[in-house]
């Protein structure tokens, strides 16, 4: 299933809330789209009216720089009118409850919602109340399908494909929605997945999602087309699943040496923030192997493909 | 939906069509005072093709390549908030920089120049071309927009309840433009 021979279906969801549900019609539809869409950050005016008149509502429960950024050049990129809204300037510190939020936010009509919020399902109850479009900007250790489908878009632009190649993905796997999301993705694409950390954060039975499980670096490494690292939470470093962050480097860190064994060609990603000289070293993080950056200019492209898709689908119902 | 149509004759066969193509190159050439700083911009789909044998005729004409663009004009169009779900976007590709250049933006058929204002509003987020023209297959008439082409194929008056269809060698493997009328229920 090459994307050529995928025929591109018509996006018919009012929401994006996981990669779960959607089909690999669904995601080549996307990271299409989004090729389109990556042009318009390389022109001198970097903006298109297609979202003139729309307004998307940033909420954001949880602190992130990264993906609300993102989400607010590519809105801006679309010339749709955003309004950013986060827990501290919020009603929420007031003691209104997420019902009473999403209320009043519907009583405003805007017309999508990017969501954000450390519990797991609230973007899914928020699409259930209602109209605008929800898109999960994050949820819980649940899924983050936006940074699953910027991913799969930098693999597709270096690789040419998703099928067939070995990924990686190393580090805290138990917290990670990013993980989740890339491995419903990248499992649907036609990928083999190989996740590889610590024991102390490796879910029990994770191998029923149709991965591979390792617990060393090097075995992870060998043969892989992509490896991808996490971020090492240093924050949730008070419940101690690793002794020491010198110690978690020396047996978890990227370093050159340690990439002898993967393929001659492979690129290496990080959803970030990284920590240098935790997970990853800096010889690799800045070396010719690394993707990061352009994982970040990726994302733009991406979010406003599917801020275009999701707010040309919900006009049927209404 | 869309309604569904036939084919109901062709109004012009490929040896009309080359003929009108090879006027339409000197044309542009002509009211242009030869090729310097021409760019031919195609709208896609069928712009696209239209473009590629003007330039092709130019080019065996005048002796010099002229550069080809293609303009995709989804992102511009005015009725975006009113048809779901949304058209596949794809992308828009210029061989370089517009300022200063003669554009002649090229698509199969005009009706009514919705789809012109939406390529103008397109090419000036791309620079300032020193004058933008259209040269167009086909005018069908029923204009809902003060747009008129500056180079055309051939006019036909063509009601709303019919449609023009182009078919051009490059694309479809044969070359002429039918009359298209509804499928009878």
């Amino acid at each position: 299933m090459t994307p050529e021979t995928i025929k591109p279906e018509v996006w018919t969801r009012k929401d994006l809330l996981g990669i779960a549900e959607l089909s690999a019609e669904e995601i080549t539809l996307i990271l299409d789209t989004a090729e389109s869409f990556r042009e318009v950050s390389e022109r001198p005016i970097k903006k298109v009216p297609t979202l003139r008149g729309k307004t998307v509502v940033n909420l954001f429960f949880e602190p992130s720089t990264r993906t609300r950024t993102s989400f607010e050049i590519a809105e801006k990129r679309l010339s749709a009118d955003s309004i950013n809204m986060s827990t501290s300037g919020s009603s929420v510190v007031k003691g209104e409850s997420l019902v009473d939020t999403a209320l009043n936010l519907q009583a405003m009509a805007p017309d999508l919602i990017v969501i954000r919020h450390g519990h797991p399902g609230v973007p899914h109850m928020l699409a259930g109340r209602i109209d605008a479009g929800v898109i999960n900007g994050g949820d819980g250790a649940h899924e983050h399908p936006t940074q699953a489908l910027l991913d799969a878009f930098t693999i597709r632009q270096h690789k040419g494909k998703l099928e067939g190649l070995k990924v990686v993905i190393v580090g805290d796997i138990e917290h990670s929605r990013v993980v989740r999301s890339n491995i419903h993705l990248l499992t649907k694409m036609g990928a083999s997945v190989t996740l590889a950390g610590p024991r102390t954060m490796m879910p029990v039975e994770v191998e029923k999602l149709g991965v591979d499980v390792v617990y060393t670096l090097e075995e992870a490494v060998a043969g892989a087309d992509v490896v991808m690292m996490l971020r090492i939470q240093l924050e949730r470093q008070s419940r101690l699943l690793f002794p020491s962050v010198k110690e978690y480097f020396n047996l978890f860190g990227l370093t050159k040496a340690r990439l002898k064994r993967a393929k001659r060609d492979v690129i290496i990603m990080h959803p970030g923030p990284i920590n240098r000289g935790v997970e990853i070293a800096s010889e690799v993080a800045d070396g010719s192997y690394s993707v990061i950056l352009e994982q970040v200019t990726n994302g733009v492209a991406v979010r406003m493909a599917i801020l275009y898709l999701l707010s040309g689908a919900h006009r049927e119902e209404g | 939906m869309p309604t569904e149509l036939k084919s109901k004759k062709t109004i012009l066969d490929s040896q009309q069509m080359r003929r009108i193509l090879r006027r339409m190159a000197s044309e542009i050439v002509e009211r242009n005072r030869g090729v310097e700083d021409l760019m031919l911009v195609g709208i896609r789909t069928r712009g696209v093709p239209l473009a590629e044998t003007l330039a092709a005729h130019i080019e065996r004409e005048e002796g010099r390549e002229i550069p080809i663009g293609i303009l995709d004009i989804t992102l511009y169009r005015d009725d975006l908030s009113t048809i779901a779900p949304q058209p596949v976007v794809k992308e828009t590709r210029l061989p370089g920089d517009i300022d200063g250049k003669t554009v002649v933006l090229c698509d199969d058929v005009l009706y009514t120049g919705r789809t012109i204002r939406a390529a103008l509003d397109a090419l000036v987020d791309y620079g300032r071309p020193l004058s933008v023209q259209l040269a167009v297959l086909v005018d069908r008439g029923h204009r809902e927009l003060p747009i008129q082409a500056d180079v055309v194929g051939k006019r036909f008056v063509v009601g709303p309840e019919e449609s023009v269809e182009v078919r051009f060698e490059a694309t479809d493997e044969v070359e002429k433009v039918m009359l298209m009328e509804p499928v009878e229920e």
